[in-house]
């Protein structure tokens, strides 16, 4: 299992070395098969080793590699672990992923870098496999970086526009605020346990107090509130739809952003010892989720409703994990990877046939001229609504019922966002396919064309993971589903059992009213675009000002401190004072008065003579 | 034990080479083809040295090459050298830079007078590293401004006259302070052994008892010098004019090569002689050093041109450096150790790209360009290579580096490391704000049609993007040398039970 295991990371650094090393003389089939079929292969073999774990004896297996670095006490070995919650991880990032492949085949077909996309596409999922397969926190860490390192190249992938550099920029560094969390959690860990890998940790933990585990879990929160676009870091996303659309599908929506779950997950024997921890992850998630539901209400750009969505999906997550429901956390990742690669894919497609507009207010009636994407568009939508039977259903139902038990307030939040996200996405819905048709002016006259085969393919699969994504974990089936399967990995199972069967059923109540109450009026209000755009409230439109508020606190001031040091402390405060001691002591001493630079080519010729002094006395010496 | 006669070549060898290039006055070329062979030679001796220095040898006595010849008693010179895993880097590294800057730096305005102040400087700056005596260090550590002043003075700028002066005057007036250090040290060890000769051998001071108040005083004159030579803050206003208005291979040799001087020193010297001033004098400079990290960032962002960008940017560096080696921490020292040699072939990356840049345009003024990456996408990627290694992405070898000094810190001075961590942000956003500004965005005029690193230009830099990789993915052979020399250091001057 060892060879396999490896081989699955193995595969897409060797599509992307292959095309950074051949790719100049490869035309875009050949780059296209190379890097689809690495990640396909990968996902080949992330099966193969799933089947493998499952009839492992221990179900789990590290895989040590080398040794990467080793100093005193510190020893950080390139290794994996293969465990449910890694390989489950692996086999939905690589199956994404395949699709994606495929279908950017289509999307990018002639881009001026069509290379250097697919080369940042496989160097993507090679760090997404080490993130998730890493056996240590400082080896997650480089997959971390790498994949906010794939995203900033691929964000800013149109670099000639300016907006798109920005974009790529900003992703960084809000992510880079993050691994400060992350890099603090991984000192604090070994300042106090001397191990980083995760069953080190996970067997020394006990021994934490509870001021540091707190920390501890309040650093890794930071460090996914960046990664995943939590509240406060949650702004870069939005704008990180600047990328070409497969890349917000993959990487913004399905894979990347969801890491901060995943790292929160698999710490979860950490986040045992700090109820204070826990309870601040299960608000910073419900109030993410119902803040960036808010603001797609009153979004024009149909990506930028989609990365709101996102933003308020992955806070559904993170709820999860704050009361402890980590199955379901996970449950939610995957499903959610499944509608959201589908809606973004779908809007892609829609985009694409209309030669690049994003504003909604230019599309409309779309239905009849797609018919393949409509449809499956149709079921993305009614499954992150939470229509039954479809797997968002499922999923978020498991996350809110897990979330009734814990805390009623949050609860309620999470209902309440539950309506908005029904309401946004019905608005989505009528005013991309229904209504009027507003879209003449960008096709030119034209009908809107379908795309090619190998766009509608990833559509299709996606769709129907989307309708029996659910599976996966009913609630009433409790050993050979998703969450029996993962649950040896949590250190922390919710306590308090199941709901009562008559409760389920009353929350399952609860979701479906909240989704269609979203969707009647969105239907109600939408139905005329032209009476309905006092709905777009300018204050959630603006992001809740929430970066105007970051730019007039911490962007501006430093840029003027920047500023300001470079005209003025630089040259007058520190060069000033230190040129004045000079000076004066200069003045004090007489004797060197009539020094000036000349002194220099004095001393220097003088250093020179003393060397060759010493040079002949050594030689006479030893002569 | 090794023969002595390594190192001895190690330092003769340039200076044959720059008489040899200075000889070659009427032979147009000549002279950088001697340069360029005898700085070959001189990494070839480095790599032998660095193969005999294996890691079984480091483990069993960290010194080795070593010899100690007394040139004239009564006036305690003698020459003195040794080598452990921390001067076998900076040997490298050394080796390293002559080599680079010379194949891609190229400077053909007196050529012969160019290269052979190249090569002396490399000869001094080999001798500074491998020195086993305080005095002799001393000797070579002036020495090495002799070459830096002229390549300034006579090579650099507009403003190279101010600058050269400037450069001399900070760090002659840092070097008087460590010159009576090191006579205060020696004599006050005579005094404590009455009879025995004057002597300024490392291992002899290092035995040297004190009282707190000397040894803090003692540190600060060594300080004092290694802080203008790093540069630690506030005393860096010497470096960036210097690095800007120096040559193209000037600047390298000063930030990537001669800083580390500075950063060693203060390791080798100030924190390996003088243990009783620690306790008092670490929470001052990791202070320092702290604010480096923070001011040299911030000013990074708002200073107008290149050159000076890499200054700023070194400044917050060698903060990251003297963290490290005033951690007093094992792992955090190693970290500082290998950041000295990661931080000059990433800043030798830098000043190279800078330079070919220079060379197409002109100018190193930021607001000069903008959008390159599309007419010259290979010099794009490679100084995205060398800023990513700069920033500590994972993988490259800034990060392994960067996270040992503040993984080893955090054990023993938290609050310093917490804050020198958000030094990792603003590497990001210096970096990633400058190359925004030089490389993304639609080029027009000049810069639409600037040409791509030539085949040659890409030469160059394999080695830098090499080394930039390969230690980040297996620094296993690096670490395994220095470790037990910096563990040796740190035992040294640690209280005894006091947990590293």
């Amino acid at each position: 299992m060892a060879h396999v295991a490896t081989l699955i990371l193995l595969f897409p650094l060797g599509g992307f070395l292959f095309i950074l090393v051949n790719g100049r003389n490869m035309n875009e089939r050949q780059i296209g098969v190379v890097g689809t079929g690495a990640v396909a292969a990968s996902f080949v073999l992330a099966i193969i080793t799933f089947v493998l774990l499952l009839h492992h004896a221990t179900r789990e297996v590290t895989v040590n590699l080398f040794s990467w670095i080793t100093v005193g006490s510190l020893h950080v070995p390139a290794a994996l672990l293969v465990d449910p919650l890694s390989i489950t991880m692996c086999l939905f990032v690589t199956g994404i992923s395949a699709l994606i492949h495929l279908y950017s085949t289509g999307y990018m077909h002639g881009e001026r870098d069509f290379r250097k996309f697919f080369l940042y596409l496989n160097l993507f999922v090679f760090s997404m496999l080490l993130l998730v397969l890493a056996n240590n926190l400082v080896l997650t860490f480089v997959g971390w970086e790498g994949v906010g390192l794939c995203s900033y190249w691929l964000v800013s992938y149109y670099f000639d526009r300016d907006s798109a550099a920005s974009a790529g920029k900003k992703a960084f560094i809000y992510n880079r605020i993050g691994d400060v969390g992350m890099l603090i959690a991984m000192f604090l860990l070994f300042s106090r346990l001397h191990t980083l890998t995760y069953l080190g940790i996970f067997s020394k933990a006990g021994t934490l107090s509870p001021t540091i585990a707190t920390l501890t879990v309040l650093a890794l929160l930071l460090a996914a509130t960046g990664k995943s676009a939590q509240i406060p870091l949650f702004n870069w996303l939005p704008d990180a739809m600047e990328g070409p659309t497969p890349v917000s599908a993959l990487i913004h929506a399905a894979t990347m952003v969801t890491a901060g779950v995943y790292l929160l997950v698999r710490m979860s024997p950490v986040l045992a010892l700090s109820s204070s921890g826990r309870m601040t992850i299960a608000v910073i998630g419900g109030v993410t989720a119902f803040v960036a539901a808010t603001i797609a209400t009153s979004q024009k750009d149909i990506k930028k409703v989609l990365a709101f969505s996102t933003v308020s999906q992955i806070g559904y997550m993170v709820l999860a994990v704050g009361v402890g429901a980590y199955g379901a956390a996970i449950f939610l990742m995957i499903s959610h990877a499944f509608f959201k690669a589908l809606l973004f894919l779908g809007s892609g497609s829609v985009i694409h046939s209309l030669n690049g507009e994003q504003d909604m207010r230019k599309m409309g009636g779309l239905a009849k001229y797609l018919p393949l994407t409509f449809p499956t568009f149709l079921i993305g939508w009614l499954t992150i609504s939470g229509i039954p039977p479809f797997a968002g259903f499922w999923s978020k139902g498991d996350v809110l019922t897990n979330v009734f038990e814990h805390n009623k307030p949050l609860w309620v939040l999470g209902v309440a966002t539950a309506i908005l996200t029904g309401y946004y996405m019905s608005r989505l819905f009528v005013l991309t396919f229904r209504g009027t048709e507003r879209f003449r002016e960008e096709t030119h006259g034209h009908d809107p064309h379908e795309s090619p085969w190998v766009m509608t393919a990833p559509l299709v699969v996606l769709a129907a993971l989307s309708i029996v994504g659910g599976v996966l974990d009913l609630p009433w089936v409790h050993h050979d589903s998703l969450g029996g399967f993962l649950t040896p990995t949590f250190g922390y199972v919710a306590a308090g059992g199941h709901a009562s069967t008559l409760a389920q059923y009353g929350l399952a109540a609860v979701d479906v009213a909240a989704a269609v109450i979203g969707l009647l009026a969105a239907f109600t209000i939408w139905r005329d675009i032209s009476s309905s755009t006092k709905y777009e409230i300018p204050f959630l439109e603006h992001v809740w000002h929430w970066d105007d508020a970051y730019d007039a606190v911490i962007g501006r001031p430093l840029t003027e401190a920047a500023q300001f040091s470079d005209d003025v402390i630089e040259p007058r405060v520190i060069d000033g004072a230190i040129t004045g001691v000079a000076v004066s002591v200069r003045r004090s001493g007489e004797g060197l008065r009539k020094v000036q630079s000349g002194f220099v080519r004095h001393y220097a010729l003088a250093t020179v003579l003393g060397l060759a002094v010493v040079l002949v006395y050594l030689v006479a010496r030893v002569a | 034990m090794h023969s002595s006669i390594w190192l001895t070549l190690l330092i003769v060898v340039p200076i044959a080479g720059a008489l040899g290039a200075a000889l070659t006055q009427k032979v147009e070329g000549r002279a950088y083809v001697v340069a360029v062979a005898t700085s070959v030679v001189e990494m070839v001796l480095a790599l032998v040295v660095a193969c005999l220095y294996n890691d079984h040898i480091a483990k069993a006595q960290t010194f080795d090459f070593a010899t100690r010849h007394v040139l004239s008693a009564p006036f305690g010179l003698a020459y003195d050298v040794a080598l452990d895993g921390i001067s076998l880097l900076m040997v490298v590294l050394t080796a390293l830079v002559v080599l680079l800057s010379l194949l891609g730096a190229r400077d053909r305005r007196q050529e012969p007078a160019f290269v052979a102040w190249l090569l002396l400087l490399t000869s001094f700056t080999m001798g500074s590293f491998l020195s086993h005596d305080l005095l002799e260090f001393f000797i070579f550590f002036e020495l090495t401004l002799v070459p830096c002043y002229f390549v300034i003075s006579q090579w650099g700028g507009k403003e190279r006259s101010k600058a050269a002066l400037k450069f001399f005057i900070y760090t002659f007036t840092g070097s008087a302070f460590l010159l009576i250090g090191i006579l205060y040290l020696a004599f006050a060890h005579q005094h404590q052994y009455p009879g025995t000769a004057l002597t300024f051998s490392y291992s002899a001071l290092s035995g040297t008892a004190m009282s707190h108040g000397t040894a803090v005083w003692l540190f600060i004159a060594f300080a004092i010098a290694f802080a203008v030579k790093a540069p630690i803050w506030p005393l860096h206003t010497w470096s960036p004019i210097t690095y800007a208005e120096a040559p193209t291979a000037g600047s390298i040799e000063m930030s990537a090569l001669l800083a580390k001087l500075g950063t060693y020193g203060l390791l080798r010297f100030a924190v390996g002689l003088f243990p009783l001033a620690l306790p008092t004098m670490r929470p001052v400079i990791l202070t320092l050093a702290v604010i480096g990290i923070l001011y040299g960032s911030m000013v990074a962002c708002a200073t107008p041109d290149l050159k000076r960008f890499v200054a700023y940017s070194s400044l917050a560096q060698m903060g990251f450096i003297t963290v490290g080696v005033m951690s007093g921490s094992t792992i955090g020292t190693v970290g500082a150790v290998l950041l000295m040699f990661n931080h000059g072939v990433i800043t030798i990356g830098f000043f190279l790209i800078i330079g070919f840049i220079e060379q197409r345009r002109g100018s190193i003024l930021i607001r000069d360009f903008r959008g390159l990456q599309g007419p010259a996408p290979i010099m794009a990627a490679l100084f995205t290579v060398v800023m990513l290694a700069s920033i500590g992405l994972p993988g490259l070898s800034g990060f392994v580096s960067e996270y040992l000094i503040l993984i080893g810190t955090f054990a023993t001075h938290s609050w310093w490391a917490v804050v020198a961590t958000f030094g990792v942000v603003a590497a990001a956003v210096y970096l990633l704000w400058a190359y925004q500004r030089v490389f993304h965005g639609k080029a027009e005029g000049p810069n639409a049609t600037i040409a791509d690193a030539t085949p040659k230009e890409q030469w160059v830099l394999v080695p830098v993007v090499l080394l930039i990789v390969v230690l980040g993915v297996f620094p296993k052979p690096v670490l395994d040398r220095i470790t037990p020399s910096v563990h040796q250091l740190i035992e040294h001057v640690a209280p005894a039970g006091v947990n590293k």
